[in-house]
């Protein structure tokens, strides 16, 4: 060998400095959030009364409650998880397992990609275009929606969907699809080859490989996929803000048709006024949404646990 | 042995029935190849191949990595297909039908010719599922139907008595050895005519190879299988006939003594003799 020997003792040190540079930009981030955690905390455990649960939104800060935000954070993302899964994973599943890789499925697939970084005010203004005006073409000229079906039953429709949960969920959907259709097809592509070459190679047909075989496979990570897209779409106040929904409602959701607000804008206005005791109710607020969204990160952990156990144990 | 024959004895020639004062008479053909071309995209991985495999033998395809014996293997159950840019030409046939119809029905054509991979590549489910797998898409099969099918399949695999306790258990926890005799169960559960065997060893340890070796030579009576193998000690004591390739062509096929102690060309014996490759 040719060359000066590099010495030991100055590689060992060079190994250690790189250690703690990341022991140290690791501990920051942690910090910085036990910071936050904490100060939220003291400012907002207090107002987690049992009132704070069941009243609606009020002027005087010691009534005041999130029992309409909360419920209809629930029913909003419940709507957009039941459109956007289907959609998602269909799309995966046409882009990974069936198209071929034309030019032209290449561009979608780069678009999906693009889309998921579009800021979620602009999937706003597509909602209140879309869903929440349907352009202006129905209903009639002075405001009144199409009602179809009967008004007082669960099952009927208004055109345009106004600021309805179903217009919110739809608009949810537009922001978390090219998330869950990412994740999806990450999912798929990470499942063996030789499981689809296995399965064919017995006489099965492309779907059936895909619903037997690479779906399975490739569902506790599809799940985790979707669940983390889920806490996007609970965490969003934007989109939501550009369809209009009311800040103050006196009401819980009892139809897709009903209208509905969310935790995010709710914590967002009480954020923004000048009385200290609507501060701590912010603070509470934000415990709250933290807690749904680490339940369902934990329901994600669970399912995928689950999931793993009954096919690969 | 009653698993199911996909062919009617009518359409396919079967040499059982020879008479033993014909016993020199070759064998009949199971699959035929004539002039036939491959290519990836451009790429041209065989030239005029021409080459018979007989029913119910077994034919090694050897040669050095390239060689497009892999290529040839996966056109007779058209795995080429899941292949982008992979075409051939000529003539190439089972039982006298040509498999590059562009119409052919791949599923029944996959029934008939069942294929194991280099990787034992057992789905992600219990040992009853594998096996069950493959004749639940093709026929509608009662739970005692089923119990018995895959019962057969794994004894015919030499595996039965290592999983018959724990067959609702995942096909994960398996030894390579095992997940690839499962994997051999799982092809011959559909009740195919021919078995293609992509080098089925290569991931294996010495003595889960001899359980393999030992299962094909125990089912070359039901099956006609081809085996690609760059190991040629397996290739002189598993095959009856065996085909060198070389650089996409055929070089030399025969009996596999023939071919192991007094081969024809220069190239194959300078092959099986280790000399190069």
């Amino acid at each position: 060998m040719t060359g000066r020997p590099r010495t030991t003792a100055a590689r060992v040190l060079q190994n250690r400095l790189f250690l703690a540079a990341c022991l140290a930009c690791t501990s920051l981030a942690v910090l910085a959030l036990a910071v936050l955690l904490i100060s939220v905390l003291v400012q907002g455990v207090p107002g987690l009364r049992w009132n704070f649960f069941s009243e609606y939104a009020s002027r005087k800060p010691d009534r005041a409650g999130i029992l309409a935000p909360l419920s209809g954070s629930v029913w909003v993302c419940t709507t957009c998880m039941l459109l956007s899964l289907p959609l998602g994973v269909a799309t995966a599943v046409y882009l990974e397992e069936f198209a071929r890789r034309t030019r032209l499925n290449r561009f979608i697939e780069l678009n999906v990609r693009n889309l998921a970084g579009v800021p979620s005010i602009v999937y706003g203004i597509i909602g209140l275009t879309a869903f929440s005006r349907m352009f202006g073409l129905v209903g009639s000229a002075d405001g009144t929606p199409l009602v179809l079906g009967d008004p007082e039953s669960f099952l009927h429709l208004e055109l345009p969907f106004g600021q309805s949960v179903l217009a919110g969920g739809l608009t949810l959907m537009l922001v978390i699809l090219p998330i869950v259709i990412i994740a999806s097809q990450e999912a798929l592509r990470a499942v063996p080859r030789g499981l689809r070459q296995a399965s064919e190679a017995l006489g099965a047909t492309r779907w059936q490989t895909t619903w037997q075989v690479t779906l399975p496979a490739a569902a506790p990570t599809i799940l985790t996929g979707a669940i983390l897209a889920m806490s996007r779409a609970i965490g969003e106040a934007a989109p939501l803000l550009v369809l209009g929904i009311p800040l103050f409602i006196a009401s819980t959701p009892e139809s897709l048709m009903d209208q509905f607000t969310v935790l995010p804008f709710q914590i967002y206005s009480w954020a923004s006024r000048p009385q200290g005791a609507f501060h701590d109710l912010a603070a509470s607020g934000i415990i709250v949404l933290l807690a749904v969204l680490l339940s369902f990160n934990a329901l994600a952990i669970y399912l995928r646990i689950r999931l793993q156990r009954s096919t690969a144990s | 042995m009653n698993l199911p024959t996909p062919t009617s004895p009518a359409s396919t020639p079967r040499p059982a029935a020879v008479p033993a004062a014909a016993n020199a008479a070759p064998p009949a053909i199971c699959v035929r190849a004539r002039s036939f071309n491959a290519w990836y995209g451009s790429h041209r991985a065989l030239q005029d191949l021409s080459l018979d495999i007989p029913h119910e033998r077994v034919t090694a395809l050897i040669g050095p990595s390239g060689c497009g014996k892999s290529t040839f293997l996966r056109w007779i159950n058209r795995m080429n297909d899941m292949v982008a840019g992979a075409r051939a030409e000529g003539e190439l046939t089972i039982d006298g039908e040509s498999l590059l119809d562009a119409a052919r029905d791949l599923v029944e054509l996959r029934r008939r010719v069942g294929m194991v991979f280099q990787k034992p590549n057992p789905f992600p489910k219990s040992i009853y599922d594998n096996v069950a797998f493959g004749p639940r898409l093709h026929r509608h099969m009662t739970r005692a139907e089923l119990d018995d099918l895959v019962e057969q399949s794994l004894r015919a695999a030499a595996i039965w008595n290592e999983v018959k306790d724990r067959l609702h258990q995942s096909a994960l926890g398996l030894s390579g050895g095992q997940q690839q005799r499962l994997c051999i169960a799982r092809a011959i559960a559909v009740g195919p005519e021919v078995l293609l065997m992509d080098e089925p060893c290569s991931a294996l340890d010495p003595r889960s190879t001899a359980s393999i070796e030992q299962l094909i030579r125990d089912l070359r009576s039901q099956f006609t299988i081809v085996i690609v193998t760059h190991n040629m000690q397996q290739a002189a004591r598993v095959s009856d006939q065996t085909a060198f390739f070389y650089e996409g062509r055929l070089v030399e096929c025969g009996p596999t003594d023939t071919i192991f102690t007094n081969p024809t060309s220069k190239q194959t014996e300078d092959y099986v003799t280790g000399r190069f490759g």
